[in-house]
């Protein structure tokens, strides 16, 4: 399953590549989404998954035994999850605020305020 | 300890200025002369410590673990260069306090003379490596900021640059020259050197520091071919081009030579460095002087000859000709610093440098002319002035050599000397001489303190000239023992008996007299030369840097273009190059896992859902569309949080997946559809890009899945979870407790996002600041 899945994280990679390479600033947000979405499914990836046992403790007992996924890649992702959503709020924000301004959805056209 | 303080003084002298710049203006200007007149009369009063061997004035540990300690010690050779640079610096500083009147920021000036004056004295006194080279850099810094005083002329802007890098570029050789050193002897102190000679001498990496040393050296004193940062420091005022340029700085190289001439010397290599480096220099530059017209550029090229003659002679590592280099540092400061002072006096007073327009000033600049001609005679060498002395220093260290090599040598100096002395009295003698040009009145009368300092130090020549026992035994000698030399009595003499030397001599003088009658300064001549500039080292250097930066701009245009995209292509590329050359060869040997077992039937059809959302919004033509399979593709990685034990991840990323949909639908579903910018071409580059990028994720994925895992940083969170937090959900007490402060900072990230929006929903732009359409 682990090589399927880091096809999967490969995949997004290209998509989100691609996307960031158009001149759109739409596919530009999405792309980085979707960068975004790859990056958190690689280092999910190389913590080692693990089925069916979450790290929580039982509640008879103090510590964590037996088989468990690491919970340190878990917090890793939560954290990045969390910040890549406050990136793209601003980004998609930030789009409808220029779009409403210039009228275009071209990068090109963003470089410099004086051109327009 | 007068020394520390002097040392001391002549750094915090300047931040004095800084804070009361006013001080420098007025009368009260000469009072700067202070600071070098102390330090001078603190080196005095070390002479008889000085004789006795030298003293050390400072030991200080700095960095003791590298061998790198604050030692200042005084012996001979730097007991001169000191007695140089303060007494020298008294006379420019009394100099500068009347050239300068006038300039609203002469405090400029006099800080950076007081900052270079103590990194001088830090270099000479330096008995460590890496603080010579420390003072080194700041003389080279120094000198910087002086050049380039007259900070809204370009040219002095530019010289000042040239000369940063040049003698930059020297500081560098001699860092790496010193570590070199410290590696082969262990330690970085410069006493105690000379013992270990044939240990250097014998290393194998001793011609490279050799090599090292000579380019700081001529880096430094102006070497051929590294010559043409001297004639344009002449942009600096003309107090700095007499102080730096001529009497101390560039003798810097001289006496790093010097310095080392008894622990590296007395090799093929050194030998024929330095005599042919100061061999092809001194000769090139005084033949230089015949095209030059301008006073400073005159004496700028004759200083170079002069110092090439210091290495020259230094390169023969013999007793009598190391005493003809240091007796000729002397000789020379004494002449040249006083030619360089008339020539500011006569550029103040008519307005002109040019050699070919100024005569017959003598009526109406006495002084001034006394020093112009005294220093003019000391220069031609005529007896009994302290040049004579130095010449005669000069032949017989090379007559003594006998061998056909020094023979030839010896022709090479007689040629420099005539032309030496031939610029030299066209400097001091010319504008003075004949009559005034029609129409030029009586000038502003200079005052002493602009021809007190130059005719103070010719005088100084004549009198050192007639009793040359006194500067040989007091100077010479004792700079002559630090060079490995046991320096006899009475080093120089006015009178060495009729011999070849002396024919020598009178050869000379008679020849450079005849020179200066049949060749007149010309204008037209020294515009004829200036084609034959395209091919000098200066015109090859300036089109290095040319074609250097011309490159350096076409290729930040090429990769600083301003498009997003082409930072991302170019970042990206380079990445999968670098990573696929480690990738590729583990690919080969089939070390990786590529098996698939245990898969089940939701996993597949969750990865196909993933598959075919991602398809559709890479290449869907509609914004919903693609918005919305974003979401899908979100949640099916939400899927598979929940199926590896990630039940924190799963319920965030749902979350955190449904509000982005939600806030794009908001925003786009009113745009129309894609407009298509790009060719199939570069979509069909870009698509490859984007793959390869993601099979070189997928391999590095592989590559890692290999290596074993250490969990030891989940393992102590796991353990003590509870037993430290009081929580059971592992994840979330990494998050608020162990990691409390990461997370609050982060929170912190989202209010600022949050901010942002807020302001970006709000703004409202005025009439004006909407695009015109």
């Amino acid at each position: 399953m682990e090589v399927l899945l880091a096809l999967m994280t490969g995949l997004l990679y290209a998509a989100g590549l691609y996307l960031m390479l158009r001149r759109s600033m739409v596919k530009l947000i999405i792309g980085l989404v979707l960068l975004g979405n790859g990056a958190n499914l690689l280092i999910f990836l190389l913590g080692r998954i693990v089925k069916g046992a979450p790290p929580i403790i039982r509640a008879d007992a103090n510590v964590l035994t037996g088989l468990y996924a690491d919970p340190v890649p878990q917090a890793l992702i939560l954290t990045a999850i969390v910040i890549s959503f406050g990136l793209q709020s601003f980004a998609i924000i930030l789009f409808k605020r220029a779009y409403k301004v210039l009228d275009t959805d071209d990068l090109d056209q963003m470089r410099d305020t004086d051109d327009l | 300890m007068l020394l520390v303080t002097g040392l001391a003084l002549s750094f915090l002298y300047p931040l004095f200025l800084a804070v009361w710049p006013g001080w420098v203006r007025g009368r009260r200007a000469y009072w700067t002369a202070a600071v070098p007149a102390l330090l001078f009369l603190g080196c005095l009063q070390a002479w008889e410590q000085v004789m006795q061997g030298g003293m050390v004035i400072l030991d200080l540990p700095w960095a003791p673990s590298l061998g790198v300690s604050l030692t200042f010690t005084l012996d001979g050779l730097s007991f001169l260069f000191s007695l140089l640079i303060t007494g020298i610096g008294t006379l420019i500083f009394l100099y500068a306090s009347a050239y300068m009147k006038g300039y609203a920021d002469s405090a400029r000036l006099f800080g950076w003379l007081g900052i270079f004056m103590g990194s001088m004295l830090g270099l000479v006194w330096s008995d460590n490596v890496i603080t010579l080279f420390i003072f080194w850099e700041l003389t080279s810094i120094s000198s910087f900021f002086l050049i380039g005083y007259y900070q809204e002329d370009q040219a002095s802007r530019q010289s000042a640059r040239t000369a940063l890098a040049v003698t930059g570029l020297g500081g560098l050789a001699l860092l790496a020259a010193g570590l070199l050193i410290g590696q082969e002897t262990g330690g970085y102190g410069l006493a105690g050197l000379q013992d270990l000679q044939g240990l250097l001498t014998a290393s194998p990496l001793y011609p490279l520091i050799a090599v090292l040393v000579m380019l700081a050296a001529f880096t430094k004193s102006a070497q051929f071919p590294f010559h043409f940062w001297l004639p344009g420091a002449m942009k600096a005022p003309t107090p700095v081009s007499a102080y730096l340029h001529s009497a101390t700085m560039v003798k810097a190289g001289v006496y790093l030579l010097l310095r080392f001439s008894p622990s590296l010397g007395g090799t093929e290599w050194w030998t024929w460095g330095l005599t042919a480096a100061g061999g092809i220099t001194m000769v090139y530059a005084a033949w230089q002087t015949l095209f030059r017209t301008d006073l400073k550029a005159l004496l700028a090229y004759s200083t170079v000859s002069a110092l090439g003659i210091m290495v020259f002679m230094t390169g023969w590592g013999t007793e009598a000709a190391i005493k003809a280099a240091v007796g000729f540092v002397l000789v020379h400061a004494l002449y040249k610093a006083p030619l360089f002072l008339v020539a500011g006096i006569l550029d103040k007073v008519t307005g002109t440098r040019e050699v070919t327009q100024l005569a017959g000033w003598g009526r109406a600049l006495p002084f001034t002319a006394a020093a112009g001609l005294l220093a003019a005679l000391s220069n031609a060498g005529l007896p009994p002035f302290l040049g004579f002395v130095g010449k005669d220093l000069v032949y017989e260290a090379l007559l003594a050599q006998g061998n056909s090599v020094a023979l030839w040598g010896m022709a090479l100096a007689f040629v420099t000397n005539v032309l030496l002395l031939w610029a030299g009295l066209q400097a001091g003698l010319r504008p003075f001489a004949g009559k005034p040009a029609p129409g030029s009145g009586r000038p502003l009368s200079p005052g002493a303190w602009l021809w007190g300092p130059p005719l103070l130090l010719a005088l100084l020549g004549l009198v050192a000239g007639c009793w040359p026992s006194w500067p040989g035994n007091w100077l010479v000698t004792p700079a002559l023992r630090v060079t490995g030399f046991p320096g006899r009595e009475a080093a120089l003499a006015l009178w060495h008996g009729y011999g070849p030397v002396l024919a020598l001599s009178a050869a000379t003088l008679l020849s450079g007299a005849l020179l200066a009658v049949f060749i007149q300064p010309s204008a037209t001549r020294s515009q004829r030369w200036m084609r034959w500039e395209r091919i000098a080292p200066e015109a090859v250097v300036h089109a290095g840097y040319r074609v250097f930066s011309t490159a350096a701009t076409r290729i930040t245009r090429l990769l600083q273009n301003g498009y997003l995209r082409h930072y991302v292509f170019a970042v990206t590329l380079f990445l999968l190059v670098v990573t696929a050359i480690q990738l590729v060869p583990l690919l080969a040997d089939g070390q990786l896992p590529y098996r698939i077992a245990a898969v089940t039937v939701y996993e597949v059809m969750i990865l196909v859902m993933m598959a075919a959302s991602i398809g559709f919004t890479v290449f869907t033509r509609s914004r919903l569309v693609a918005v919305a399979s974003l979401g899908v593709t979100g949640y099916a990685i939400c899927l598979l949080f929940v199926f590896y034990s990630a039940p924190d991840l799963a319920m965030t990323q749902f979350t955190i997946d449904t509000l982005t949909v939600i806030l794009f639908v908001l925003v786009v579903f009113r745009l129309p559809r894609y407009l298509t910018f790009s060719t199939p071409a570069i979509r069909w580059r870009d698509g490859i890009q984007a793959l390869a990028f993601g099979a070189v994720i997928f391999l590095l994925i592989l590559a890692v899945l290999a290596e074993p895992v250490t969990r030891e940083v989940g393992d102590y969170y796991a353990r003590n979870a509870y037993l430290l937090a009081k929580g059971k959900n592992v994840v979330n007490v990494i998050l608020v407790d162990f990691r409390g402060l990461d997370t609050l900072v982060e929170i912190s990230v989202l209010a600022v996002a949050a901010i942002g929006v807020f302001g970006l929903l709000k703004l409202r732009l005025k009439p004006t600041e909407w695009p015109e359409k």
